[in-house]
């Protein structure tokens, strides 16, 4: 009897650790790219590396200036949120208030596939199909392009979007809509003037985790982009993004160059990045609930 | 080993959740082998004194208590081990809660985690606890049927044999026959009154007649105060509180 | 023209199903390209032989070995991390600053970039603890990113368990350790598994936490131990089209068409089970 309750107390002291550690995890997370990233603040300063304009990691001597980077992320995220937003909200709305229960289903189980169409084939059919049809379409140079980039993250983030703001428009009381068409509003009035207004704060989050989604995306993002470390102009022409030049050069890098630093710095940025981001969706998410 | 015929003792029993006050200071001796019916409208503070003699307000994370409690002169907060005062007052839910097991496995679910593994055993368990509680003629030939497969009637009396199974000294009815017919609310009231000599029964009821049908004694609470408590017979007939003949008579709660 | 609600009504909703179409047809376009153009190279060569030539022709055996062993890997550690927090999460954590600070954490560890969980796994595994790039490293890493997924389906199917059921088992003087294993966890478990089907499936399809921690370019062996590098199905995928020239497109879409399969077979059944085990909820 005795050995068994000091089973369980084993086995529920276990239990708490398991469960404590994600914030270890996190914790982790950013004290071994802190390690390894501030190094590089020895020899950079913190503000020439976050808005210099040159990004030649292996000229002599390096410039680690990854303003061009920032600006192809925010670039390809700025195209993708503008597709996949409006897109996106509206097939949650389609998904939720219109289509019958079963087509529902069939429906929410294909965004779900979307979801899981791993990125790599995503970034392998842009080159195989995207690609050549954005040059001979747009009669471009190379149809590598933060447009391609922009198109293809759209996709991926169109099932974060789909599925959360599908959530927050099928939490919204009937009564709310109810109460609309008994005056007399059509259904599409309803939808628009009132089931849309009260789960604002829940699309609000879709979009954040969606926008998460794009900026953090990197097989697909640096197959299609093309890669061009300067300065983004157009839309139209290769841009690099920040996790696709960690993605492409750590592989180069002699451990504990400076190089090697500069892409955990980079590391830093998009994890401060995504974790503001996220927690405004959870910040949105939560004052939904009060 | 019972002290003067009082199985349960309360003594200056508060509680709170949070910021409510619950119940208020109670004093109450439960006798052995006695129904003791306990009668009071909603948010009377009846079902949280029931849920305190298996230590069930423990579940909530906001509760707070004061005073005392014991069981056969001993007190269940600090000389008895949780499990083992849950297994010796054992609790029949408001409404029938079937595990989704066969209906063996629903009686033998508290045996076995009590480390009974001998099939033999564990069929003399069953075939005991089900004729107990008025089930073993409608189910005998398919113990192996899932309980939620039974009527709710059944449901109910399924529970009960779950719960003698653990062999209680004390069972805590929480209104039992809330959900049921009157047809089967008499075959639960049937086993209670078979149970006297067996058990010390509480009964916890919103159904005043109920009260007046199966329990010996009998105890009204108000607003988390206990107003009375008397022989049943008394109470319905003589109260000697205005408010529970108010209550009694149906005229409010 | 005077303005009339229900034509805009349904001009409205043309729109939103034109969005769902939208939405919807690519999933439809890249399954049907793949699976057009990467049939005619599977075979049972392909699936069983190594690469030759440079990876230009040849099988992709050692990389669907490699996936098979990360997948494995990644399941030895996140399917009891995972289960085990979500089971704290539910039925041991009481609403305090810990308990608010460790949801906080998964919702966070959900949304890092999978290349930075590469940088963490290059820094923590392969140099500090100095595993190398290896099975070891990956895993590792797969399972931190995978940890989420299996925490959120787990609560969900937890939760879903009538409290009800708890309150019995306890009732009865079951301890509570003997209640969440024998009252909820059986019943929680078709839910609990479509997490983990889920988890291995993006452990499978994901590239960027594995680049630096144990995808090797081309080796053409299967690993001896866990601290052997290995080949993995979407990094060998990723290489044959943008890193190898002249590759036969068969061996690319063939490539892709078996991760593809792994991958969306495994959330079919994902969805599948979830679906069944929504509907034949007895309670």
């Amino acid at each position: 009897m005795n050995l068994k309750s000091l089973k369980e107390q084993i086995i529920e002291k276990t239990i708490f650790l398991c469960g404590v550690t994600s914030v270890l995890f996190v914790v982790l997370i950013f004290i071994f790219l802190a390690k390894e990233g501030f190094a590089l603040f020895k020899t950079v300063h913190p503000a020439d590396f976050l808005t210099g304009r040159r990004w030649y990691p292996i000229s002599d001597p390096p410039q680690f200036g990854i303003l061009p980077l920032i600006l192809g992320s925010l670039y390809v995220t700025f195209g993708a949120t503008l597709i996949s937003v409006p897109i996106g909200v509206a097939s949650a709305v389609y998904i939720s208030e219109i289509a019958s229960s079963r087509v529902r289903e069939v429906l929410k189980s294909g965004i779900e596939l979307l979801a899981a169409i791993p990125s790599v084939v995503l970034g392998f059919i842009g080159i195989t199909t995207l690609v050549p049809f954005m040059r001979n379409a747009l009669n471009l140079p190379t149809g590598l392009t933060a447009f391609s980039g922009s198109l293809m993250l759209a996709f991926m983030a169109m099932p974060t979007i789909v599925s959360i703001a599908e959530d927050a428009i099928t939490a919204v009381p009937k009564k709310y809509k109810e109460a609309a068409l008994a005056l007399g509003a059509t259904h599409w009035q309803a939808i628009w003037r009132v089931v849309l207004r009260a789960a604002s704060s829940g699309i609000v989050a879709a979009i954040m985790l969606g926008i998460g989604r794009v900026i953090g995306e990197t097989m697909a993002v640096m197959m299609v982009t093309g890669n061009a470390s300067r300065m983004p102009t157009s839309l139209f022409l290769p841009v690099r993004t920040l996790t696709a030049t960690v993605a492409a050069e750590m592989g180069e890098t002699v451990q504990g160059s400076a190089h090697y630093h500069a892409l955990f710095a980079i590391g830093i940025v998009l994890f401060v990045i995504t974790f503001i981001i996220n927690l405004i969706a959870d910040w949105a998410v939560h004052r939904k609930s009060k | 080993m019972v002290n003067n015929g009082v199985k349960i003792e309360v003594q200056g029993l508060e509680i709170w959740f949070d910021q409510i006050y619950a119940l208020k200071p109670l004093n109450i001796q439960i006798k052995d082998k006695e129904i003791l019916g306990v009668i009071g409208p909603a948010n009377s503070g009846k079902t949280t004194f029931l849920r305190s003699l298996n230590r069930f307000n423990d579940l909530n994370d906001n509760f707070r208590f004061k005073g005392s409690i014991s069981l056969d002169g001993k007190n269940i907060h600090k000389d008895i081990a949780v499990g083992e005062l849950r297994k010796k007052v054992g609790m029949v839910f408001a409404l029938p809660i079937p595990l989704p097991l066969s209906i063996f496995e629903n009686v033998v679910y508290g045996p076995r985690r009590h480390g009974v593994n001998d099939k033999n055993k564990l069929e003399e368990i069953v075939e005991r606890t089900l004729k107990e509680a008025y089930l073993w003629d409608e189910v005998k030939d398919r113990l192996q049927v899932s309980g939620m497969k039974l009527s709710g009637g059944q449901q109910q009396r399924l529970c009960l044999a779950r719960t003698l199974a653990v062999e209680p000294d004390v069972i805590l009815y929480d209104e039992p026959c809330s959900g049921l017919d009157p047809i089967s609310t008499a075959k639960i009231e049937e086993a209670m009154s078979r149970f006297k000599d067996k058990y010390t029964q509480i009964l916890v009821t919103n159904n005043t007649k109920q009260a007046a049908r199966v329990s010996d004694r009998t105890a009204f609470f108000l607003m988390g105060d206990l107003v009375e408590i008397d022989r049943t017979d008394k109470m319905f007939t003589y109260p000697s509180d205005s408010r529970t003949n108010d209550y009694i008579s149906g005229r409010f709660g | 023209m005077k303005h009339n609600p229900y034509r805009t009504e349904k001009i409205a909703f043309s729109l939103l199903f034109l969005a769902t179409i939208v939405v919807l047809l690519p999933v439809i376009l890249i399954i049907g390209i793949i699976v057009q153009k990467g049939w005619p190279a599977i075979s049972w060569e392909f699936l069983t032989a190594m690469p030759e030539k440079g990876m230009r022709e040849g099988g992709i055996f050692p990389a669907i070995v490699g996936t098979l062993f990360l997948v494995l890997g990644t399941l030895t550690f996140a399917l009891p991390l995972g289960v085990m927090s979500a089971i704290f999460l539910v039925e041991y954590a009481k609403d305090n600053v810990l308990t608010r600070l460790v949801k906080l954490a998964i919702i966070n560890l959900a949304g890092v970039p999978s290349v930075v969980y590469g940088l963490f796994g290059l820094g923590i595994f392969v140099m500090f603890l100095k595993f190398g790039a290896s099975i070891l490293a990956g895993s590792l890493t797969l399972a931190i990113m995978v940890l989420p997924i299996i925490i959120t389906t787990t609560r969900e199917a937890l939760e879903s368990v009538p409290q009800s059921f708890r309150e019995v088992s306890l009732s009865l003087g079951v301890s509570k350790w003997q209640t969440i294993r024998y009252s909820v966890l059986p019943h929680a478990l078709p839910g609990i598994l479509t997490g983990i089907i889920l988890a291995v499936s993006r452990a499978a399809g994901e590239t960027a936490p594995i680049l630096f921690t144990v995808a090797a370019f081309y080796l053409p062996k299967l690993p001896d131990s866990i601290f052997d590098q290995v080949m993995a199905l979407p990094y060998h995928l990723y290489v044959i089209s943008t890193q190898v020239p002249n590759v036969d497109p068969k061996v690319r879409y063939g490539t892709a068409l078996v991760l593809l399969l792994i991958v969306l077979s495994m959330n079919f059944v994902a969805i599948v089970l979830r679906s069944k085990f929504r509907k034949k909820k007895k309670w």
